[in-house]
């Protein structure tokens, strides 16, 4: 048999190529360098080379030739492994935007007297001399630097290899929403995964939580990556190919066992519908938000949103679009059950990140109500907004407020690192006007009030479902968004109108990287909020998917 | 023109805050710089009702231009007669308020901050309670002027931020709590009509390119089933913000811990909203719905009336017991709209002017009073008609205007609605009347226990009483009005004597929009009917 090298359109990839390459050199560095060099040099490669994506991004969009009579634009490249399409670009765009916003949190080290957020090992044990001596973030036995505590020996064992760690996510993720075949598809989900496996346990306060999410999100990760492999194998053999548009073609034609069909799109959306943080998949959401270093859930839970939601609509709309009648009942259960478990379980909550955790799995469901939207372009109306069109714009806003909002959670600190109890930040909005008040907008634009982004965005998921016929579902999430904005304003409250308490919490001044995404984040929350036109209409421009 | 109306106090509370910055203790700066800028605001109202055309028809003034337009959103504003007199009534009631509240926010003011509870706190909040208030008229405003659905949604729900923080952040003890039921309650019911404003994009673009204009809403093509489900979700909506029976609960709550000067912005500004977009929207958007729904409606009302009267006359907290009379008349607005007739539609918006002005009044007067008193209690109170004769007598000018004495303005629009009432059916009437009479036990029976009778004992001092004219200046000892406070009230007062006689200053600019709306429900009406 005779090989021949596939084609590659390298202009078209060359944004996934830069991730991918600053990863790797990453690596190399993190080998070669001097430990104190290694973390301005680190982290200049890792923002390098997510700066180059957004530009080749742009770059690549402006290119994209047009197909289908318009209706999308794009480009199939290596082989059918990787489509590059209109809405691929565009989560690529905000993927690369999301990513440095997490970069800037993580070089942080302002916020705790000049210490890094992560633990010096991934193997430093719990209890390890924690905040107090010259151990921190050392651990095994021997290497505790004798010098006094002086914050220079930490950055010896600073744990530089979070930035290639990121970046390798970032280039998994960007791989995932642009996979045109379900081969790809699950490689670039394992290269998403690991690293992030990894970051989370790597929290240098409160080792043991950190450590546990990192084994709960690695136990269910990998046994949720199973399920894919099963219903891709099954949906194999079902249509005899793994490519998605073949897939389409298969389903199209009609014939072959249907239960194949069936079980391969369950046991597939199960996979990503567990990376999304979907009832009844949620079970590691909490515990990963509360025991990953506050960075990783930052970036985890925005960029893992946005690149697994891109993976499901290209799934669902590519591949078994025509079966939409077979699987949007599951959707629909799912959707109705996410939203109502996400706000009812957050009610409860008084820890600021698990109360987060709880409404992002809130959110999943209004994102799985936009999903439900799917209509034919001969059924959409003129100018109607279409699901893809409405998903993408709630991706972007949710990404946005999420990095900020989480942001904002690592600035107010106690004795003990940061101060997630919730009724810690009573009476913040009196001592700390800015902070609580840049919190309250990220709050308030996820309750979706009107003149943030969350409304519009909110507007535009429930438009696209109701348009579809969804009214059920509709009703359920404006339900939901009734008891969520419950427990929003329940924290506004507590941070306006409560006492402080007696040893109330420091809020500390960061570093610039930080201030600067908290600012553009609530900049572009509240600028999204007042003319969303124009990122509407660039979601909407992105065109549907190239099959 | 009319955009200038909302800007002008928006940018008025940015200069309040700009002011309240520029030095330490600049709040009293920053008080004079929200009074004017609400006193800016009121002239440019004055200059809209002079360019505004009496005997025109529809929207006047109107300005129109793109927002967001893949979704069909403009930033449309219009004035008719309905939307004018609102207006004026926000123009008017934003500086009456500011002078009212005069010392919120001062330091020591006795009201409890946050973090705060006992309201020695020494913080300069002027500057704060001046931007919000002024906010909040800027939100109104574009309600009321709003021709855009989604707009007015979005200005609808920016009132509550403001009001929010007014609450949260000027209360009594419960404030917390207040705010937080009153902002649930009030966004709970957004949400709803949010879903029926998405509706009417789903319906909008199954017929055509979409757009979010009320004129071409109206012009839209709706089955009787969606017309009734999306006017159910306009409908919630409103009446939580009216309020109407059963979803009220949030309302004496808020008057109960809000500051006065909150309360009246918010009974007699924001809840005209519910009554006037009923009739915009309700009833602009979905004719053939608001007539099947009147029965449900009409009945809503009357309990309305006659429940809110009952709990109001059992009230002990006089703040409370003000607030629920709003309750009763609010059912009254509300029967007048539903009635679906000339006389009715007058006399309910009518009522919405005549009980702003007379409920401001009896809100401030009040909360006059509990300043002196210390205590919102009526049984607590008591013979301060003899300590402080001025406050009584006003207290008692605007009871009678509540309870709808002839002379006084709202004894006309009592007089519309109940005879429009008796038109439709006369149980209807029957029920609305005995309103009237609960009102004068409300009224009177809250005015004889807590002015007159014998002076209550000064609490802690043996032998004093309230009527004690300490020359020495004893703070427990109760004073009669200041001029400011009398200056307060003089206009409203004379509002409501000069509407009282002249009530055909409001019909005139009233009835042309009155009878528009009304062709409009008829014209609706037979195609409806055959279609069933």
């Amino acid at each position: 048999m005779e090989f021949t090298a596939p084609e590659i359109d390298w202009l078209l990839v060359s944004p996934l190529l830069a991730v991918f390459a600053a990863a790797l050199v990453g690596i190399l560095v993190e080998a070669f360098t001097p430990r104190a060099l290694r973390r301005p040099v680190q982290a200049g490669i890792a923002g390098t080379g997510l700066l180059a994506a957004l530009v080749l991004t742009v770059v690549v969009a402006l290119e994209l030739p047009s197909q289908g009579g318009g209706a999308a634009h794009g480009e199939v490249t290596v082989t059918g492994a990787v489509v590059v399409d209109g809405p691929a670009v565009f989560l690529w765009g905000l993927l690369a935007l999301v990513a440095v916003g997490g970069l800037a949190l993580f070089t942080e080290r302002r916020v705790d007297a000049g210490l890094p957020v992560f633990a010096g090992q991934a193997s430093v044990p719990p209890g390890a001399d924690l905040g107090s001596g010259p151990g921190i973030g050392t651990g095994g036995a021997g290497e505790t630097p004798g010098d006094g505590g002086a914050p220079a020996s930490y950055d010896r064992w600073e744990h530089t290899e979070v930035y290639p760690l990121l970046t390798f996510a970032v280039a998994g993720m960007m791989l995932f929403a642009a996979a045109g075949d379900l081969l790809t598809m699950f490689v670039a989900l394992e290269i998403l995964s690991l690293p992030l496996y990894l970051l989370c346990g790597l929290g240098r306060r409160r080792r043991l939580l950190s450590q546990e999410a990192a084994m709960k999100y690695f136990l269910l990760g990998a046994f949720s990556s199973g399920f894919f492999v099963y219903g891709a194998a099954l949906l194999y053999g079902y249509s005899g190919t793994l490519s998605l548009a073949g897939i389409a073609a298969a389903v199209g034609a009609g014939g072959g066992p249907t239960v194949l069909l069936l079980a391969g799109v369950a046991l597939v959306m199960v996979a990503l519908l567990f990376k999304v943080g979907a009832v009844p998949f949620h079970a590691w959401t909490p515990d990963v938000y509360q025991g990953a270093p506050t960075p990783v859930t930052a970036f985890m839970a925005a960029a893992t949103k946005i690149a697994a939601f891109g993976a499901v609509l290209r799934f669902l709309y590519v591949a078994v679009g025509d079966a939409r009648w077979d699987w949007a009942p599951l959707v629909w259960v799912v959707a109705i059950l996410t939203m109502l478990g996400g706000v009812v379980l957050a009610v409860g909550q008084s820890d600021i990140k698990r109360l987060l955790a709880y409404s992002s799995i809130a959110h999943t469901g209004f994102l799985l109500t936009g999903v439900l939207g799917l209509q034919g372009a001969d059924e959409l109306g003129v100018d109607q907004v279409s699901s893809l069109q409405a998903v993408l714009f709630y991706l972007a806003t949710y990404g946005v407020a999420t990095v900020g909002i989480f942001a904002v959670t690592t600035l107010v600190r106690d004795a003990g690192g940061e101060a997630s109890g919730v009724d810690r930040w009573s009476g913040l909005g009196r001592t700390s006007p800015l902070v609580a008040g840049a919190f309250a907008v990220f709050l308030l634009s996820l309750a979706g009030i009107p003149l943030t982004s969350g409304f519009v965005a909110k507007w535009s998921v429930f438009a696209s479902a109701a348009g579809a016929g969804a009214w059920p579902v509709v009703a359920v999430a404006i339900t939901s968004s009734i008891v969520a904005v419950y427990f929003y304003v329940r924290h506004i409250v507590t941070m306006f109108f409560a006492d402080p308490p007696a040893d109330p919490p420091a809020v500390v001044v960061p570093s610039p990287a930080t201030s600067v995404t908290i600012g553009v984040a609530l900049l572009a929350t509240v600028a999204l909020g007042v003319v969303p036109g124009p990122l509407l209409e660039l979601a909407g421009d992105a065109g549907s998917f190239l099959r | 023109m009319l955009t200038s109306l909302v800007v002008v106090p928006f940018v008025g509370a940015l200069l309040v805050i700009a002011a309240g910055r520029l030095a330490p203790g600049a709040g009293s700066t920053a008080r004079w710089v929200a009074l004017g800028g609400s006193l800016v605001t009121l002239a440019v109202a004055l200059g809209v009702l002079a360019s505004y055309d009496l005997d025109g028809s529809g929207m006047q003034l109107t300005e129109s231009s793109a927002w967001i337009e893949p979704l069909g959103v403009h930033w449309a504003l219009g004035v008719d007669g309905l939307a004018l007199v609102l207006v004026l009534l926000t123009a008017v009631l934003v500086p009456v308020v500011l002078v009212a509240e005069w010392r919120t926010g001062e330091p020591g003011d006795g009201i409890p901050a946050p973090g705060d509870p006992d309201g020695t706190d020494h913080r300069d909040r002027r500057a704060t309670f001046g931007a919000w208030v002024l906010l909040l008229e800027a939100a109104a405003l574009a309600v009321f002027l709003a021709t855009d659905v989604f707009l007015f949604y979005v200005v609808f729900e920016a009132t509550l931020i403001p009001a929010y923080f007014l609450i949260g952040g000027f209360g009594g003890t419960e404030r917390g709590r207040a705010a937080t039921k009153f902002l649930v309650y009030q966004l709970a019911g957004g949400l709803v009509m949010l879903m029926s404003v998405v509706g009417l994009y789903v319906v909008a673009t199954q017929q055509g390119p979409a757009s979010y204009l009320v004129s071409d809403l109206a012009a839209l093509d709706l089955g009787v089933v969606e017309g009734r489900w999306l006017f159910l979700g306009f409908f919630v909506a409103f009446a939580v913000k009216a309020p109407l029976f059963p979803v009220h609960t949030w309302l004496a709550d808020t008057t109960q811990t809000a500051t006065t000067g909150t309360s009246v912005l918010l009974i007699c500004v924001l809840d005209k909203i519910g009554t006037y977009a009923m009739i915009r929207f309700c009833l602009g958007l979905f004719p053939e719905a608001s007539t099947w729904a009147t029965p449900v409606v009409v009945t809503l009302a009357l309990i309305s009336i006659v429940y809110g009267a009952l709990i109001a006359i059992g009230q002990d907290d006089l703040l409370r017991l003000v607030g629920l009379t709003s309750l009763s008349h609010f059912g009254f607005i509300v029967l007048g709209i539903f009635v679906l007739t000339d006389q009715g539609h007058t006399g309910a918006i009518l009522y919405m002017v005549n009980h702003g002005l007379a409920t401001a009044a009896l809100f401030l007067v009040a909360g006059f009073a509990v300043r002196r008193a210390g205590t919102a209690s009526i049984s607590a109170m008591g013979g301060m008609e003899k300590a402080a004769p001025v406050l009584a007598g006003l207290f008692l000018v605007a009871g009678m205007a509540t309870l709808g004495l002839p002379g006084l303005a709202p004894f006309v629009s009592e007089f519309l609605v109940t005879l429009a009432a008796f038109d439709y059916a006369w149980w209807v009437g029957a029920i609305a009347v005995t309103g009237i009479v609960w009102a004068a036990i409300y009224v009177l029976w809250a005015y004889q226990r807590s002015m007159t009778g014998p002076p209550r004992p000064v609490p802690g001092v043996e032998g004093e009483s309230l009527d004690h004219a300490g020359a020495g200046g004893d703070p427990r000892v109760i004073g009669d009005l200041t001029t400011r406070e009398v200056g307060v009230l003089v206009p409203l007062v004379v509002a409501l004597v000069g509407f009282g006689f002249f009530p055909s200053l409001l019909t005139d600019v009233i009835e042309p929009t009155t009878t528009q709306v009304l062709e409009q429900v008829a014209s609706a009406l037979p195609a409806a009917e055959g279609g069933n």
